[in-house]
């Protein structure tokens, strides 16, 4: 496993060395716009694997966005101020979760079908609200890490964005170092797996549940904010345009695991940012259709290569009854 | 009897939907009995605007059927969106490209391309969730948007009417335009014919029983031999093709074209409409009608009591939310029938 990894590692940077010795400028941009459209959906994965880690399967991630996404718009348009723009998006993505978690956890719905009301509950209340004429007083800075931003390649593309993008990258490391080397992260994955024995243990399950749920739903906050607030700037009915859905898709095709859904994210932003220098540059005129078409289409073939070769946590998709209570 | 009590729930929730809704009215300043009076008196007090609202009805009754097999064998098909709109195309092309064709070939031929065209959209799902393990949630949602993005490039390149600006197909001949019968549409009453024989199937036959116990109980199914990868295609299949039926008659008999933005929503009102007919597809008629009474009057409620049609829209999302979640049954103290339950897992 390890091998594998340093060997694909070894690949990608023999592969990125050559188009940038090429062309650096291109190279470049395109590994940077591959980071700005892996990145909403590589936080976005977060909420399903801290879901369903402990679980609960969540459909309802495309609704999150886009409900924490309205919050965080319209509320930091009024307001006036970003900061509480951001701060109302981790509140709407919180509401939702929470919502998932009375619904699953204390009356035992079938989840789909939950998540399914999270979406449809998220598409209304946006679009009834929603008011034309708002804007942003600006979007979120940039922040240029000193020296760090001064490396070669990898400065621009690691080191020359808003706070909510290093703020997603750390955590998404965060998670994964608490899920595999840390209490939480054992008993969470233990009531995933086996929530009986998890309760025979002392865990206490539900309550874990309502945690997690609630860290899922600021993840799902964190990633409205970032696209409303500093990736895009404006807010649209359907803004969240299936990037919910495509992040489950990722979710699986990186095993439930952080960095795998980070890795995977990446892979998806990178085909889109090459497909979108493609277009500029006019080597190929592919219609815009086409282009938009190529995460779906990508996310149906990951999963048919992926999903019947890994193995979800087993308790996913069900509620937990306590025996004899 | 049964039958009655199991409409208990989805009026209750209906009601609640409706008093919150008219909260949210009088909170924006609109008086909500005139937008409520305005709304059912458009779209069920005069003969017009029954007529009106049963045309928009019967897409609504093919894709909630659509859900409802679907739901039934224990998938959830979210991609009546997206066949419907495959078989809407299809249709529209079929419609438009034979000609000297006498009605009675090339209307059910053009009806036939939209099955089809459905049909195979909805089988593209059932067989990666039969063979793959993909889950169909996903994949369904996936080719919605697929579906219509190529509905954009083809209505607006391959397919467009010639010296058109917007994006939208020639006109369909006469001969395959579906006729109107004393204002009533004729599709209203084929999908009334074809929800009464889905209903009969899921009743009397081997092929219902087989959906159904797969539906509930995939390893007892498995048990009894009965092939689970062969329902599940079969399922999407018939769910895709009822699907695509509904956007063939909604093309034949309503638009007379394929315009992309003329079928929208048509498949997610379906999701709703199937739950709140609990995966009965008798119960997917009285809530295509309401359905489509509620989106046909929307306009008219907007002029009389300026109220945004967008209101429609969360009502039903709240109708959704009281009819599955179980907090009517324990308000009322109802007995709880069978939670409805499509949940199988990412894997098999």
């Amino acid at each position: 496993m390890f091998s594998k990894s340093l060997l694909s590692t070894y690949a990608v940077i023999l592969v990125i060395s050559y188009f940038y010795f090429r062309d650096s400028l291109v190279t470049t941009s395109v590994a940077g716009s591959a980071l700005l459209f892996g990145l909403p959906l590589a936080m976005a994965a977060m909420v399903g694997i801290l879901c369903e880690r402990t679980g609960v399967v969540n459909i309802g991630i495309e609704g999150t966005l886009l409900f924490s996404a309205f919050l965080g718009f319209f509320i930091g348009a009024i307001s006036k101020n970003l900061l509480v723009g951001v701060a109302s998006a981790l509140v709407g993505g919180i509401i939702m979760s929470l919502l998932l978690a009375v619904l699953t956890v204390n009356w035992k719905m079938d989840q789909i079908i939950a998540g399914t009301i999270i979406n449809i509950l998220a598409a209304g209340l946006t679009s009834f609200f929603y008011k034309q004429g708002y804007a942003l007083p600006a979007i979120l800075p940039r922040w240029n890490i000193p020296l760090l931003s001064d490396l070669p390649f990898i400065g621009p593309v690691l080191f020359t964005h808003g706070p909510l993008t290093y703020a997603g990258l750390i955590l998404i490391i965060t998670l994964w170092v608490g899920l595999f080397h840390m209490r939480w992260g054992l008993r969470s994955r233990s009531i995933g797996e086996y929530p009986s024995s998890a309760d025979a243990a002392g865990i206490r399950v539900n309550r874990l549940k309502y945690l997690n749920l609630i860290l899922a739903g600021g993840f799902g906050g964190l990633t409205g904010a970032y696209l409303a607030l500093e990736l895009v700037g404006s807010f649209d009915r359907g803004f969240s345009a299936g990037k919910g859905f495509t992040a489950l898709a990722l979710m699986i095709f990186g095993r439930w695991n952080p960095l795998g859904a980070l890795g995977a994210a990446i892979f998806f932003g990178t085909a889109q940012a090459i497909a979108n220098q493609l277009m500029i540059t006019g080597v190929v005129n592919i219609p815009q259709p086409f282009i938009n078409m190529l995460p779906y289409i990508l996310t149906i073939a990951v999963l048919a290569i992926s999903a019947g070769k890994v193995r979800p946590p087993a308790a996913a998709g069900r509620p937990y009854e306590k025996e004899n209570s | 009897m049964s039958h009655l009590k199991s409409a208990i729930t989805p009026i209750i929730a209906l009601v609640i939907a409706f008093l919150l809704g008219a909260v949210l009215m009088y909170l924006q300043g609109a008086d909500p009995l005139l937008a409520y009076q305005s709304l059912f008196y458009n779209a069920f007090g005069t003969s017009a605007g029954i007529a009106e609202s049963f045309g928009k009805a019967t897409p609504l009754i093919f894709s909630g059927l659509a859900v409802t097999v679907g739901i039934r064998a224990g998938l959830f098909n979210i991609g009546a969106q997206g066949q419907l709109i495959s078989g809407a195309l299809a249709a529209a092309w079929a419609g438009h490209r034979f000609t000297e064709l006498p009605t009675a070939i090339h209307l059910p031929l053009s009806l036939l391309f939209g099955i089809t065209f459905g049909a195979l959209v909805g089988t593209i799902s059932g067989v990666l969730k039969a063979f793959r393990g993909v889950h169909e949630v996903i994949t369904t949602i996936m080719l919605n948007s697929i579906v219509l993005q190529l509905a954009e490039y083809l209505s607006n390149g391959p397919l467009k009417e010639e010296g058109q600006i917007i994006a939208r197909t020639a006109p369909i001949q006469e001969s395959a335009v579906i006729p109107t019968v004393f204002n009533l549409p004729l599709g209203f009453f084929l999908g009334l014919g074809v929800t009464l024989i889905v209903w009969w199937i899921a009743k009397n036959t081997t092929m219902g029983f087989s959906y159904e116990t797969v539906g509930r109980n995939k390893n007892a199914a498995w048990y009894a031999g009965i092939s689970v990868k062969r329902v599940t295609i079969g399922a999407m299949l018939i769910s895709g093709g009822l699907a695509g039926l509904g956007g063939a008659i909604e093309t034949q008999g309503v638009i007379g074209r394929f315009e992309p933005a003329f079928n929208a929503g048509l498949g997610f009102d379906g999701i709703t409409i199937a739950l709140l007919g609990r995966a009965n597809p008798l119960g997917v008629i009285p809530g295509a009608i309401l359905f489509g009474g509620l989106r046909g009057a929307g306009p008219n409620m907007q002029f009389d009591a300026g109220v945004s049609p967008d209101i429609i829209d969360l009502i039903l999302a709240m109708v959704l939310f009281f009819v599955t979640a179980p907090l009517i049954t324990r308000w009322f103290r109802l007995k709880q029938g069978n939670q409805l339950s499509v949940t199988s897992g990412w894997g098999n």
